[in-house]
């Protein structure tokens, strides 16, 4: 490949570059660079230091979207690390129908947000198919406000997020699991180690650093977490907003006649390296783990 | 160069397969047939289980939208299969929403993520694994980065962006952004590199440019992984909610899962009208994902493990 140009290689990577320049890495340095001005949606905006920042520290509607989206964060993560791991075990083995099976448990990764958002609040809406059957079963007197509730609507939202993923990291193990060797599994049957054993002391090891990037992955889709809430309180986030999340906030305070830019990029900034953060900290959180 | 074998299957795993495991078949005791019979039994127990909690709420929502209108949707014991199914709900939401526009328009915009997630990633990544030149890391640090950084960080700039170009309110718009995902470029640019050296080296002899190489010969041994760039972009662009809803204010533009969240919106009374619309808008899917399958995962597998 000697007598290529220079400019060949850029040739074919000028549109991609040129997307990647313009819809990331330009937005970025604005949302950056908004964080210190007082802009509003409309345009202008002047240098306001670190004001927005400061502003954060006691706007309370902030502070409850941090403590929301960390509240989902928690719960989900180790959920969506420790279930499709079952599930990967179950489904590994070859046996008949176990494709269907898998494509089947995949499929709720397929629906869109908003649609596993209709469903949910169908199921879980005051008159809805679980308040029935928990009625009708007599365990509950009054209907339970899964919906209104913001704490529950919450818990509704993360139920509805791991039902989502579930297929999407089990693929991901079953592709861990495939590089688990049989002999070793083999091996420690001859030694009579039972099925949870081999679980414990062959697999577990072997698929931690996937277990990682599980937990690196939901953690960052967790800070993230906004259509979830958004579609199965059509938009209010609960009474009063209060079930906000920190992108639901960001939008609330940023878009829309009038938005504050400067301050919702000061947001988002704290967004950014929060979700930041979580990979380094499950990074390096594994690696003490290993060197122990 | 790179060998051209599955990207996870561990060196040497055959070899110790052989050596480790007796060959001579020991007979199995009974008692461990009986064992592992009910464990196949715990097991399809356990898979039927799963089934009705992943599969489950969609059938209810079916079986809902097929109910007529003088039968219980509410109420104990649930009812799953409609005693008489209608198909009147799906005229009503088609007669009052204009669903198959917003249809359209996701059509529109995910076939254009489509081509352009294909085209420019499978360049872009083509350059960054088989050619040598100054600032490579550069470029390919660029596509890191942008997936790094979450879109939701920057949405509100985003938006600014878009609007100075005049691009809020079209679907070009909405699918800009995601036309060359930073995944796209990655699952190229990774396929492209398990490409033995010696097929190209063939091409250069008989004289052919970069560009002929590129369509010729690398893009052809790669059509797995061009599948999988293709269907994700294709179910990343049609399930995409929070762009859609930031950039687009004109009902006209609206993509379908705008235009579903508006349906329930516009039809909080009626839960069989809603049900109607979420069937139209995830069957297709649906149907697309089990024709199609075997790429779903592969991309998922490649993207996940090796991205």
């Amino acid at each position: 490949m000697t007598g290529r140009r220079w400019y060949v290689p850029w040739l074919f990577l000028l549109p991609a570059l040129a997307v990647a320049v313009c819809f990331f890495i330009v937005p970025f340095a604005n949302t950056a660079v908004l964080s210190f001005t007082n802009a509003s949606t409309l345009g202008g905006g002047t240098f306001t230091g670190g004001h927005n920042y400061a502003r954060l520290l006691h706007d309370d509607q902030f502070w409850q979207s941090v403590r929301n989206t960390l509240l989902y964060t928690a719960i989900v993560v180790p959920c969506l690390v420790v279930l499709p791991l079952l599930l990967a075990v179950l489904v590994q083995k070859r046996i008949a129908g176990i494709g269907f099976f898998r494509a089947v448990f995949y499929s709720p990764v397929v629906a869109s947000m908003v649609v596993a958002g209709l469903i949910w609040s169908w199921l879980l809406s005051s008159d809805g198919l679980v308040n029935s059957v928990l009625r009708g079963l007599h365990l509950v007197a009054a209907p339970v406000p899964f919906l209104t509730d913001a704490r529950l609507l919450l818990f509704s939202a993360m139920a509805m997020t791991v039902w989502k993923g579930l297929g999407y990291y089990m693929v991901v193990y079953l592709a861990a699991l495939a590089n688990v060797p049989r002999s070793l599994l083999e091996a420690a049957e001859v030694d009579g180690a039972g099925a949870p054993r081999r679980f414990f002391h062959v697999t577990l090891p072997l698929v931690r650093p996937t277990m990682v990037l599980v937990a690196t992955l939901a953690a960052i889709g967790s800070a993230k977490v906004f259509a979830e809430v958004y579609t199965l309180s059509d938009g209010s986030a609960g009474p009063g907003g209060e079930a906000r999340t920190l992108v639901y906030t960001i939008r609330e305070v940023g878009l829309g006649l009038g938005g504050e830019a400067g301050y919702a990029s000061a947001m988002s900034i704290v967004l950014f390296l929060g979700t930041l953060g979580l990979s380094v900290a499950v990074t390096r959180l594994n690696s003490r783990e290993e060197r122990a | 160069m790179t060998p051209l074998q599955a990207p996870h299957a561990p060196a040497g795993a055959e070899t110790r397969r052989a050596d480790t495991v007796p060959q001579a078949a020991t007979p199995v005791p009974a008692s461990r047939r009986v064992r592992t019979t009910a464990g196949l039994a715990g097991r399809y127990l356990l898979l039927a289980l799963v089934f009705a909690l992943t599969v489950g709420p969609f059938l209810w929502q079916l079986s809902t939208s097929l109910k007529g209108n003088g039968e219980r949707v509410f109420g104990y014991p649930p009812q799953l299969v409609p005693s008489r199914p209608t198909l009147h709900h799906y005229a009503e939401v088609l007669d009052t929403v204009p669903v198959l526009k917003f249809a359209g328009n996701s059509l529109l915009v995910a076939l254009g993520s489509v081509l352009t997630n294909c085209l420019l990633g499978s360049m872009a990544g083509y350059a960054l694994a088989r050619m040598r030149f100054r600032g490579r890391a550069l470029a390919a640090g660029v596509f890191l980065a942008t997936m790094i950084i979450p879109f939701e960080s920057i949405m509100v700039s985003e938006f600014l962006v878009a609007r100075s170009l005049h691009l809020t309110d079209t679907l070009l718009g909405v699918m800009l952004p995601g036309a060359a995902s930073g995944l796209s470029v990655m699952l190229m640019r990774n396929a492209f590199r398990r490409l033995p050296a010696e097929i190209e080296e063939a091409a250069i002899l008989d004289g052919a440019g970069e560009w002929t190489r590129f369509r010729r010969i690398a893009l052809p041994s790669v059509r797995g992984t061009l599948a999988a760039v293709a269907i994700f972009s294709f179910v990343f662009s049609w399930d995409d909610f929070l762009w859609p809803l930031v950039s687009l204010s004109d009902q006209g533009k609206y993509t379908l899962t705008i235009g579903i969240q508006y349906l329930s919106g516009t039809f909080t009374n009626d839960q069989r009208v809603i049900a109607a619309g979420t069937m139209m808008a995830v069957v297709p899917l649906l149907a697309l994902f089990f024709a199609l399958q075997r790429f779903f995962f592969r991309g998922v597998g490649e993207g996940a493990v090796k991205g």
